[in-house]
C-alpha cells in the first residue's frame, strides 16, 4: 500500500535518512524498530508529507504522492498519530474531534472505542492526562476514516492500563482485514508480534527486515542490542 | 466626576477601534507569524469606503449602515490580494513580512493621496448619531457609543465564528499547531487566505468607525497600527480575551494620560507601561493552561 523508494531526507543540510526502501503491505501491519536517533520519526514525517524528500519517492497504492501536501494525503486515506500525544490544547475534547468530522454518529463511533473520552468532552484537551490525550489523538485520526494508520510511539510515557487499551485497539485494527498499520513502537515484543513485516533502522539506513510474528521477536531484539 | 468619566468613555471608544484593528492582527500573527504593518491601511480603506458610499447614497443614515459590509468585503479582498502576492512567500519570517508590508502600506497611502488628495475628506454624521447623551455630567457623543457597539458586534460575530463553525475550528487548530492541523486534513493554505480576508475585513469595519470620528485621511492608519500591535503583544498572541482586555486597557490608559499630560507624552507613557507589563508577563496577559509540553 505505502512504499518508500530510495528516500533520502533530512533537515536543512543535515541528512537523516539515506536511500531508504520500505514497503507496507496492503491490509497488513509493518513496524519500524530502531534506537533513539535512528531516524524513525523522520521516516514517518516523510511518509505523511511533513518533511520533503531530498531524493526518492513516496507511493500510495502505486500513485506518486511525494509532492502532495499532508492534508491531501489525509484525503487519500493516510491517518497519522504523531509522537507526544499531540492535541489542540485550547480546544475541548469534542472540538478536537469535530475538527475532523462534525457528524455526531461518527464521533459516537470512535468514542465507543475509547469510552474514557465520553466524560471528557467539554474539557480543554490541554488539561487531559497523557493517556487521555493519546486516546483522543487516535480517536481523532480514526474519525477521518483512514485506510492506513501511521502511529509514532503510541504508548510512550503512558501508564500501563492505558497502554494495554491502546495496544488492543491497534490489534483490533490490524485484524479487521481492510486496514493497514505502520507502527514505530518502543515495545519491540508487541510491535513485532502484530506486524506482518518489520524493519530495523540504524543511522538513517534500513539494516534489516523480515516477516513479523512471535518468532521474530528475539531476532529483532538481538539486532537492536547495543 | 467628569475628570474620570470623559477619559474613561473616550478611551473605551479608542479601545474599540484598536480592538477592530488588533483582532485581525492577532489571528494572522498567531497563525502565520506575519507582522502586517499594512493593516492600518485597511482601516484607511474602510474610512474611504464610508466616504465613497456617502457620495453614492445621499442619506447619511443609510449609507453608513451599507458602508459597513462593503468596507468589510473591500478591505478583506485587499487583504487577500496582499496575502497572495506578497505575504504567502514569507510565512514564519516576521521581520521580512514587517519590512514588506511597511512598503505596501506606503504604496497604499500614496495611492490614496493620488486618488483623494492629501487633505482627507469629512464623512457626514447621520442625524441619529449626531447627538450626545449625558453620562455622569459628561455629554458623550453618540458616535463613540456607536463605535463601541460596532466593536462589540464584530467581536461577538468573530467569537461565534471561531467557536461554533467548522471554519472557526480550523482557524483555531491552525493557530495552535499548524503541522498537526495539516495531518488532520485541515487545508491550512485555504485557512490562511480566509483568515487574512477576515482580519483585513475587520480592520475595514474599524475604518468606518474612525471615519465617523475623524473623517478620512490617507495616513490615518499610521496612528493606529503601532498601538494595535501593542494590544496584540500585551493581550497574548492569538488570544481573543487578552486582545479585548488589552485594547480596552491601552485605549483608556492613553486617554487618562492624555488628560493628565499631553498626547505625545501619553503615548510614550503607555508604551512604557506596556513594556513594564511585558517584563513581568512576557507571554502577555492571557496564556493557555496545559499539562502537555507540546
Amino acid at each position: 500500500m505505502l512504499e518508500l523508494v530510495g528516500v533520502t531526507a533530512g533537515y536543512g543540510r543535515s541528512k537523516v535518512l539515506f536511500d531508504v526502501d520500505l514497503i507496507v503491505p496492503k491490509d497488513g501491519a509493518a513496524s519500524i524498530m530502531g534506537l533513539n536517533g535512528a531516524g524513525k520519526t523522520t521516516l514517518l514525517r516523510v511518509a505523511v508529507g511533513l518533511l520533503p524528500v531530498i531524493s526518492g519517492k513516496v507511493l500510495l497504492d502505486g500513485v506518486d504522492i511525494t509532492s502532495m501536501r499532508p492534508n491531501r494525503r489525509v484525503q487519500q486515506g493516510l491517518g497519522y498519530v504523531p509522537q507526544g500525544q499531540l492535541c489542540f490544547p485550547q480546544m475541548t475534547t469534542l472540538e478536537n474531534l469535530q475538527l475532523v468530522s462534525p457528524v455526531q454518529s461518527d464521533i459516537d463511533e470512535v468514542v465507543d472505542i475509547f469510552p474514557a473520552l465520553r466524560d471528557l468532552m467539554s474539557r480543554p484537551a490541554g488539561l487531559l492526562s497523557g493517556g487521555q490525550r493519546q486516546q483522543l489523538a487516535i480517536a481523532r485520526t480514526l474519525l477521518g476514516k483512514p485506510r492506513m494508520l501511521i502511529l509514532d510511539e503510541p504508548t510512550e510515557g503512558i501508564q500501563p492500563n492505558v497502554v494495554a487499551e491502546i495496544e488492543q485497539v491497534i490489534v483490533d485494527l490490524t485484524e479487521r482485514g481492510d486496514f493497514t498499520v505502520l507502527l514505530v513502537e518502543q515495545h519491540v515484543g508487541f510491535a513485532v508480534r502484530i506486524s506482518d513485516r518489520y524493519y530495523t533502522l540504524e543511522s538513517g539506513r534500513i539494516t534489516g527486515s523480515g516477516a513479523g510474528g512471535e518468532d521474530a521477536i528475539d531476532a529483532v531484539r538481538a539486532s537492536m542490542a547495543v | 466626576m467628569d475628570a474620570l468619566t470623559t477619559p474613561f468613555l473616550t478611551g473605551t471608544a479608542t479601545g474599540a477601534i484598536l480592538l477592530m484593528a488588533a483582532l485581525g492582527l492577532t489571528l494572522t500573527f498567531g497563525q502565520m507569524g506575519v507582522i502586517n504593518m499594512a493593516n492600518g491601511e485597511f482601516l484607511m480603506v474602510g474610512a474611504y469606503v464610508a466616504y465613497l458610499t456617502q457620495q453614492v447614497i445621499s442619506s447619511a443614515g443609510v449609507s453608513i449602515i451599507i458602508a459597513i459590509p462593503i468596507a468589510f468585503v473591500v478591505a478583506g479582498l485587499l487583504g487577500l490580494v496582499l496575502e497572495a502576492t506578497v505575504i504567502r512567500w514569507m510565512y514564519d519570517r516576521p521581520l521580512d513580512t514587517l519590512l514588506a508590508t511597511v512598503g505596501v502600506a506606503l504604496v497604499l497611502q500614496q495611492l490614496a493621496k493620488d486618488i483623494f488628495g492629501a487633505q482627507g475628506d469629512p464623512v457626514v454624521l447621520p442625524g441619529w448619531l449626531d447627538a450626545r447623551i449625558n453620562v455622569f455630567g459628561y455629554e458623550w457623543p453618540l458616535r463613540q457609543l456607536f463605535t463601541i457597539l460596532l466593536a462589540v458586534a464584530s467581536l461577538a460575530l468573530l467569537n461565534a465564528l471561531l467557536r461554533y463553525t467548522s471554519f472557526g475550528r480550523r482557524i483555531r487548530a491552525t493557530v495552535q499547531n499548524r503541522q498537526l492541523a495539516e495531518t488532520q486534513g485541515v487545508p491550512t493554505r485555504n485557512v490562511d487566505r480566509m483568515t487574512f480576508f477576515l482580519g483585513s475585513g475587520l480592520a475595514g469595519v474599524g475604518g468606518v468607525a474612525i471615519s465617523l470620528i475623524s473623517g478620512t485621511n490617507p495616513t490615518l492608519g499610521t496612528s493606529y497600527i503601532i498601538p494595535a500591535f501593542l494590544v496584540v503583544v500585551l493581550g497574548g498572541v492569538g488570544q481573543l480575551k487578552g486582545t479585548v482586555l488589552a485594547a480596552w486597557g491601552v485605549g483608556v490608559a492613553t486617554a487618562f494620560l492624555t488628560d493628565w499630560t499631553s498626547g505625545s507624552m501619553a503615548q510614550v507613557m503607555t508604551f512604557a507601561l506596556v513594556v513594564a507589563m511585558l517584563t513581568l508577563r512576557p507571554q502577555g496577559l492571557f496564556t493557555v493552561r496545559t499539562r502537555s509540553l507540546a
